[in-house]
């Protein structure tokens, strides 16, 4: 048999070949698994946990030990092993250890557990595996299937394997898929049999596949596979379009079969299956290094406790000898160490996790956020970078379907030089279009429009229902009765092609079968979903009451539910929403797209006869040569022709000229194209998106030689892309111009103003986008990244020399510029705002010619000198290239947002990545950190929850590491009075609550909860995010401060103690305790103080706090008589608070310690007050005063005058 | 499914709401940070009489502490003996044995009872680490397994030199302060003993819930011990402390518990007796005292002096004017705070009105 000979090959293509060969199981099925062929490659059994029963709980230490954190704290606690060196008890000492290990096995050991039932959930799923002992499809479980076997897969349920697809119930060998599981997108994908066995018949028999399958190495690449089949010497190439995807589900098809190809871990999908990034956050970054500054104040305070020393009476060492004063000294230092570890806080970083996993939740729960249309709530995709949001400095957004709505209006187009204005179609756009609330004058027209709907009877159904050009709609008619279907006139021909190309030349899926995608809603979520589709459709409605055209509207409003439940209304699946729009546009002339298999597209003409058209091949459509075309045969003339769409620099290069023989009708041509490309410079003008349609009829000869060329580079597996792309170029040559259209793409709603926001929150925006330079600079005026007022530099030059001139130039009168329209009054404080007027547009040519050379340097100067920055016709290298130079040059904190795959580097590469999910799939949200549904959303999320997330955060940090330093120093004091021994006067078990329990809630409470001023001034005064972007809450100072206070109110709570219970006969534990209470009055009341805002929260906390103290402590003094042998505490807390005096020194030390706290925000109001006085009327505050009184409380700030000045100054 | 299990197993802890229900998140003023929100203002009007209330308060505080304070008499004696005119100078050699030396005291007024009678070290480091930590109180709770095996961090002071188990074992008790004091009044002459009552001068838990003694073999005390020895520096057994009173001997002595709970600073004292008996019940007479005081602990060594206290208390203890004098300070600060702030609140308030017009 001719598959055996594969099998000394199968086993020589090891882990070094680049391909990976398949065979058939079944010959194989009753053998030894070490005769199975494809033995090597991985089951379908996906195993997704970490540990084993057995093995959590090295593997999981092993993994915690990673942590630099844990690594010192085991050191430290095997430091008290030592007994020479040793602080308290060996085993006491590692009880911080052990809790931290425990509580973070804990989480790990649970996490890892519902990983482990969903994979015994998947890999138990029941699926159809052919058997040869039983001529046919048995029930299997997903881990059974190995790869070489033959598993069917019946509609509506999920591929278990990467499946190349053999068979499919449908006679032209098609199967549809739902990758939503995989990606999100909804729309179906269709998948084809393997060419050549279309033909197979129905059953499908895998016995007699004796073919070798030669696949490319498991990758990552969803939109990526290659191959092809040998069988006698034939290889039959195949790609991603005969491969069934695991994860993904089967649908519109019966059953589909095929041969495993990947199973398990090789799958696309499970390669693809990545751990959310980690990304560490400038703020810990920052941390770090204090935490190395506690590090160094350690070592000082042990140094100190190392060469302390004092002569000690009646202590020998174990051993009854005198150690060496040097011996001595180290170990003291040692001690020190184990004494005052808790400085560095270590607990600090599982409390910041918490504090974000609490502000993560906020985020979440923001119904600000909540988009209603799509029923979706923000999406924290990274948790540990919440505060990153509020010190953003560049945002990078795409445009298409980020500032804009990426739903697609057909709004004009231009056959054979002739443009039609579709006038009507574009005020109708208007109504639900953001332009209303611009333009009050708009009522009038939209009377018209609906006058005109009335006179014509025409309902929109739908936002991407077009209403035809009269003239337009006339001609064709006029067309169609002149002629018969293939004999039009040249003149009336061109424009019925026109409309076929329209809804020919696409992959747009026609799907009638919508129940059985079962994704209908239920009523009444539909109606609840369809109502307010826009309140300007409301308004529409109440504006024209009364009139006939009331039905339309109501129509209108409920589009959703009737197109998708009709029964024989025809739904487009469409994976660009162009295409789509064309669809629709294409239709509402009359040429409706009834029908797309991979042999065959049926279009029906406005006469209502339908042309079927056999489809040859698809050119798809790839970034490199911007268009895509089909090869159809005409069912009546047998003609090959070759429609072509793409953008105009993509065409108008490959337009025939040459050859025409005629000389006139080369100028004709010449005319049209000169005609057309006119037409679509006036379509950019207006933010049109365009696209070239054109024709071609192709020869029988030269298509059969093509085809030989294409089917080689089809089979190919090295470049195969390049030649499969040099193919389509070779077709795609003299082409005749049929026309041109403009899309639409409107705006979504409030952009302007969050760009507004964004930029008075100090934040610089660049748009980088694919589209053309006059569409973008439009669209960027209409969303005010550009003001008519402004001055804008474009660059669009392939020319490195003159750019390089001309820098210098720029950069002076940029300068001049700033000059001049410096604001006087803010002069001093805010360079940012004095570069008002300049904005740059760079075209995508030149900004690669920025991005390579050493033009760099310059172009980064520039961008900090602009307003505004708009980069076209980019590559999504370059996006992701330009917030890289932007953010290393810089060193600026900078945020991606985007929503399509091009914009997936761009996000990977900032700081921050945003994703929209919007009409184009979910990969951007996938890469992204925080997923939101509209642009508007990215003003609260940076203003108001970012600031929140950053304040919160960077006070808590700080309040962390003075809570540290504040409590360990108390220790430290006590080394004067202990001979520095290393004694401390609180037992260890308090000292471990105190950190525990006492003041653990609290700070995490008042990272998650506080709020220093409410959203609605921090949406209002958006000035207020920069404190943010300058590091003003997280500073070097502010941490210094902090720890000066720490110290002061440390010796505060050291020595009243101490000065009232001098000389006394109060032994260890009793003047501990009042240091203790007092230490925990000062911490709590510390925070109390930091808070701005009380809430019902805060009061349970922090009193709960001090409940709990008194509580553990009196408890723990009054049953442990001897726990905790060398240093009981017993009734030691008792005896105290029958004492008066314990509460007087409490009180005392309290006050005493709080005092400097207290006068500073006061000192801080009234200096700030001096500066305003009216005689300096000038002299405002500067803006971080001004950030600094509000943080003092903002009713408070609301009242000073400060604020009414300034709103006076704002106004 | 399980590819979006995996991805986004974090989101959807946050995920309250089932997948059948909408996405929407509760409108609810906790979700939504709403909550209402009380914000302290330090504004002048609550500030200013804030800090005159509180500075009053302490003030009141502190002159009660004060005058408290000042109430309490206290006689330090100093018998260190360092100098050579000091009685005590004769036993600070180390050839002295069994050395008495006497101080004399005259009291000018009545020393108002109760009087407390106090020893004092300085320099004295009880609460060294290594120090504090070496005792058993295993042995001290009166199990007697541990009489034989006393545990090691008593060490050196664990078993003898002919390993001989040590009770009471470690540092601690070995260094157990052994001078005796008696207390005479001079009356025409005339000695006479102020009584010294050395019961219930420890914490009453020590007493009767940590240590306790062992149980009595053969009827007698002293068998309890057999087979270990007493510390080094001691000159007899712990089940011999106080000749005087069977009871108070072992661990349960009442000047043994009070060495036990070590001192928190190097200067410290313990106390050692109260007088509050007979003709003393209402305090020490005006007269001449003599204190008759048996010299054994060396403490000249490392420096340390040794005193003897006699003291009476009030509510807040032994004296000290430490508190009441802070308490003044800084009631005055904070009244002194408030004056200048409501000058500057008056000054500014006029021109922030003057602006309003």
């Amino acid at each position: 048999m001719s598959w055996i000979t594969p099998i000394p090959t199968a086993r020589c293509h090891g882990a070094d070949e680049p391909t990976r060969t398949v065979v058939s199981n079944l010959p194989y099925e009753d053998q030894r698994p070490r005769n199975q062929p494809n033995r090597r490659y991985a089951g379908n059994a996906v195993k997704t946990n970490k540990y084993t029963l057995w093995s959590f709980l090295p593997i999981n230490l092993c993994e915690q030990f990673r942590r630099l954190a844990n690594i010192y704290f085991v050191g430290i606690a095997a430091l008290n092993f030592i007994p020479e060196v040793n602080a308290f008890q060996p085993q006491v000492a590692l009880i911080p250890i052990c809790v931290i290990l425990t509580l973070t096995a804990i989480k790990d050991a649970w996490e890892d557990f519902r990983r482990y039932q969903s994979d015994r959930e998947l890999n138990g799923t029941p699926c159809l595996v052919y058997s040869r002992s039983q001529h046919g499809f048995v029930e299997r479980r997903w881990k059974d299937i190995q790869v070489g076997d033959f598993v069917q897969v019946l509609a509506n349920d999920i591929i278990p394997a990467d499946i190349l697809l053999l068979h499919a119930s449908d006679p032209n060998g098609v199967c549809h898929m739902e990758t939503a599981n995989l990606d999100g997108e909804t729309n179906l994908k269709q998948r084809r049999v393997v060419s050549s066995f279309c033909a197979v018949k129905s059953p499908f028999d895998p016995l007699s596949f004796n073919a070798t399958v030669i696949c490319e190495k498991p990758n990552n690449n969803l939109n990526h596979f290659k191959g092809f089949l040998e069988k006698d010497q034939i290889k039959i190439g195949f790609g991603i379009e005969s491969l069934l995807l695991r994860g993904c589900t089967v649908r519109n098809t019966a059953a589909a079969s095929g041969i495993v190809v990947y199973a398990g871990h090789d799958t696309k999908s499970m390669l693809n299956n990545n751990r959310p990034r980690y990304k560490r956050s400038r703020v810990e970054s920052k941390m770090n290094k204090e935490v190395l500054c506690c590090v160094f104040l350690l070592f000082c305070m042990c140094l100190i406790g190392a060469v302390g020393d004092v002569p000690i009476y009646f202590i020998p060492d174990s051993d009854g000898n005198e150690t060496p004063s040097v011996v001595a000294g180290v170990y003291r230092f040692l001690t020190m160490i184990i004494l005052l570890q808790v400085i560095i806080p270590i607990s600090l970083y599982l409390s910041i996790e918490l504090v974000k996993m609490g502000q993560v939740f906020f985020i979440t729960q923001d119904i600000d956020l909540y988009d209603k249309e799509k029923d979706m709530r923000m999406q924290c995709r990274a948790l540990n970078i919440t505060e990153d949001l509020g010190q953003i400095q560049y945002v990078f957004s795409d445009k298409t379907g980020t500032l804009t709505e990426n739903k697609m209006v057909f709004r004009r187009c231009t056959i054979m030089g002739t443009e039609y204005p579709h006038t009507e179609n574009g005020e109708s756009g208007k109504w639900n279009g953001v332009e209303l609330a611009w333009k009050p004058s708009v009522s009038a027209r939209r009377h018209t429009g609906m006058l005109w709907c009335i006179k014509h009877g025409l309902l929109l159904s739908h936002s991407l229902e077009v209403i035809p050009d009269q003239n337009l709609l006339w001609s064709v008619k006029e067309v169609e009765r002149r002629g018969v279907a293939g004999h039009w006139g040249l003149q009336g021909a061109t424009h019925l092609e026109f409309f076929l190309a329209l809804a020919i030349c696409n992959t747009v899926v026609v799907s009638t079968e919508t129940a059985q995608r079962q994704r209908v809603r239920d009523p009444v979520q539909s109606t609840l979903y369809d109502i307010p589709t826009s309140s300007s459709s409301v308004v529409s409605e109440d504006e024209v009451q009364g009139t006939p055209c009331k039905g339309h509207t109501r129509r209108r409003q409920t589009w959703t539910a009737s197109s998708l439940a009709g029964p024989k209304e025809v739904h487009y699946e469409a994976q660009s929403p162009d295409e789509a729009a064309l669809v629709h546009a294409a239709k509402a002339y009359g040429f409706t797209l009834l029908e797309r298999t991979p042999s065959h597209v049926s279009v029906r003409l406005p006469s209502g006869t339908t042309l079927t058209y056999e489809v040859l091949d698809v050119l798809t459509f790839d970034s490199v040569r911007s268009r895509m075309s089909i090869i159809v045969r005409h069912p009546h003339t047998k003609e090959i022709i070759l429609y072509t769409k793409g953008a105009d620099s993509g065409i108008m290069e490959r337009l025939q000229n040459s050859f025409e023989d005629r000389s006139q009708m080369k100028s004709e041509s010449r005319v049209i194209a000169n005609k057309t490309q006119k037409h679509l410079d006036m379509y950019a003008n207006d933010g049109l998106r365009t696209l070239c349609f054109t024709r071609k009829v192709v020869s029988e000869k030269n298509y059969y030689d093509w085809l030989v060329l294409r089917q080689g580079a089809m089979a190919a597996i090295d470049r195969k892309d390049e030649l499969v792309r040099k193919t389509a170029a070779d077709m795609e040559t003299n082409l005749t111009l049929l026309g041109a259209t403009g899309i639409e793409d409107r705006l979504q709603e409030n952009v302007p103003e969050t760009i507004q926001a964004l930029r008075e929150a100090g934040i610089q925006v660049c748009v980088l986008t694919g589209d053309k330079l006059e569409t973008a600079v439009n669209i960027a005026y209409s969303c005010k990244l550009l003001d008519q007022q402004d001055l804008v530099f474009t660059f669009n030059t392939e020319n490195t020399v003159q750019i390089q001139l001309s820098f210098p130039q720029l950069l002076h009168s940029v300068h001049g510029c700033r000059g001049i329209h410096c604001n006087p009054v803010f002069s001093s404080t805010c360079p940012a705002t004095a570069q008002a007027l300049v904005g740059l547009v760079i075209d995508g040519r030149t900004l690669g010619l920025l991005l390579d050379s050493d033009l760099q340097e310059g172009f980064v100067q520039l961008c900090t000198h602009c307003r505004a920055i708009l980069c076209c016709r980019t590559t999504p290298l370059q996006k992701s290239r330009v917030v890289t130079l932007l953010r290393s040059k810089l060193g600026v904190m900078t945020l991606a947002i985007g929503d399509g795959a091009n914009d997936v580097n761009m996000i990977q590469a900032a700081d921050v990545g945003v994703g929209i999910s919007g009409q184009e799939g979910m990969q951007a949200v996938m890469a992204s950190d925080f997923a939101i549904s509209r642009f508007k959303h990215l003003k609260k999320l940076l203003l108001v929850h970012g600031h929140w997330c950053y304040n919160r955060l960077a006070n808590m940090i700080i309040y962390f590491f003075y809570k540290n330093v504040a409590y360990v120093n108390l220790l430290f004091w006590y080394q004067f009075f202990c001979g520095f021994s290393g004694t401390a006067m609180i037992d260890y078990w308090f000292m471990i609550f105190f950190n525990l329990f006492f003041t653990s809630a609290p700070p995490i409470m008042f990272g998650i909860m506080d709020r220093e001023v409410s959203a609605a001034v921090l949406l209002q005064l958006p000035e207020l995010y920069r404190r943010g972007q300058h590091e003003g809450g997280y500073r070097r100072s502010t941490f210094w401060i902090a720890i000066a206070d720490a110290f002061y109110q440390s010796l505060v709570c050291f020595f009243v103690p101490y000065w009232t219970y001098k000389g006394s006969d109060i032994d260890i534990f009793t003047l501990g305790t009042p240091m203790n209470t007092a230490s925990l009055f000062t911490i709590i009341f510390h925070l109390a103080i930091e808070i701005k805002s009380w809430t019902v929260v805060h009061w349970v906390i922090m009193v709960g706090s001090v409940v709990v103290y008194f509580v553990v402590t009196l408890a723990f003094c009054a049953m442990c008589v001897s726990c905790n042998p060398p240093s009981d505490p017993y009734w030691t807390m008792q005896e105290q608070m029958s004492d008066p005096m314990f509460y007087l020194v409490c009180i005392l030390t309290t006050v005493v310690a709080l005092l400097p706290r207290l006068r500073f925000p006061l000192a801080d109001r009234y200096i700030s007050q001096f500066l305003s006085k009216p005689s300096e009327m000038s002299c405002l505050p500067r803006l971080g005063e001004l950030v600094a009184l509000v943080s003092l409380g903002e009713t408070y700030f609301q009242n000073t005058f400060v604020f009414r000045r300034f709103k006076l100054l704002t106004k | 499914k399980y590819k979006l299990d995996n991805r986004k197993s974090n989101v959807d802890m946050f995920n309250l709401t089932g997948p059948s229900r909408t996405n929407r998140p509760d409108n609810t003023a906790f979700t939504q940070q709403r909550l209402p929100a009380w914000q302290p203002i330090l504004s002048a009007g609550i500030v200013i009489p804030g800090f005159t209330l509180i500075g009053l308060a302490f003030i009141g505080v502190g002159v009660a502490l004060f005058v408290t304070s000042q109430k309490i008499t206290d006689l330090e004696i100093d018998y260190t003996g360092v100098a050579a005119t000091s009685p005590c100078f004769k036993c600070t050699s180390f050839a002295a044995e069994n050395c008495m030396c006497q101080m004399e005291f005259t009291l000018t007024t009545l020393f108002e009872g109760p009087v407390f009678f106090y020893y004092g070290l300085t320099s004295y480091y009880q609460n060294f680490r290594t120090y504090g930590v070496s005792k058993d109180g295993y042995q001290l709770s009166g199990d007697t397994y541990y009489f034989n095996n006393p545990q090691d961090s008593c060490a050196p002071y664990q078993y003898d030199s002919n390993n001989n188990p040590i009770v009471p074992c470690g540092s601690i008790a070995n260094s157990m302060f052994s001078d005796t004091f008696q207390l005479y009044q001079v009356v025409n002459g005339m000695k006479k003993q102020v009584p010294l009552d050395g019961k219930g001068i420890a914490w009453w838990t020590d007493y009767n819930i940590k240590y306790s003694n062992p149980a009595l073999v053969n009827g007698s005390f002293a068998n309890a011990f057999s087979g270990t020895v007493k510390p080094v520096n001691w000159s007899k057994p712990v089940y011999e402390l106080d000749p005087t009173d069977q009871a108070n001997n072992g661990f349960l002595n009442q000047n043994f518990l009070v060495w036990m709970r070590q001192a928190a600073l190097p200067k410290f004292q313990k106390l050692y007796g109260r007088i509050a008996e007979g003709d003393y019940a209402q305090g020490l007479p005006a007269g001449n005292y003599t204190l008759l005081i048996n010299y054994s602990y060396p403490v000249i060594s490392f420096g340390g002096t040794k005193k003897v206290v006699l003291s009476n208390v009030s509510w807040m203890g032994g004296k000290n004017q430490f508190l009441g004098i802070a308490y003044l300070v800084i009631g005055s600060l904070c009244i002194v705070m408030a004056m200048v702030m409501l000058i500057i609140y008056a000054k500014y308030k006029f021109t922030d009105d003057d602006e309003d017009m």
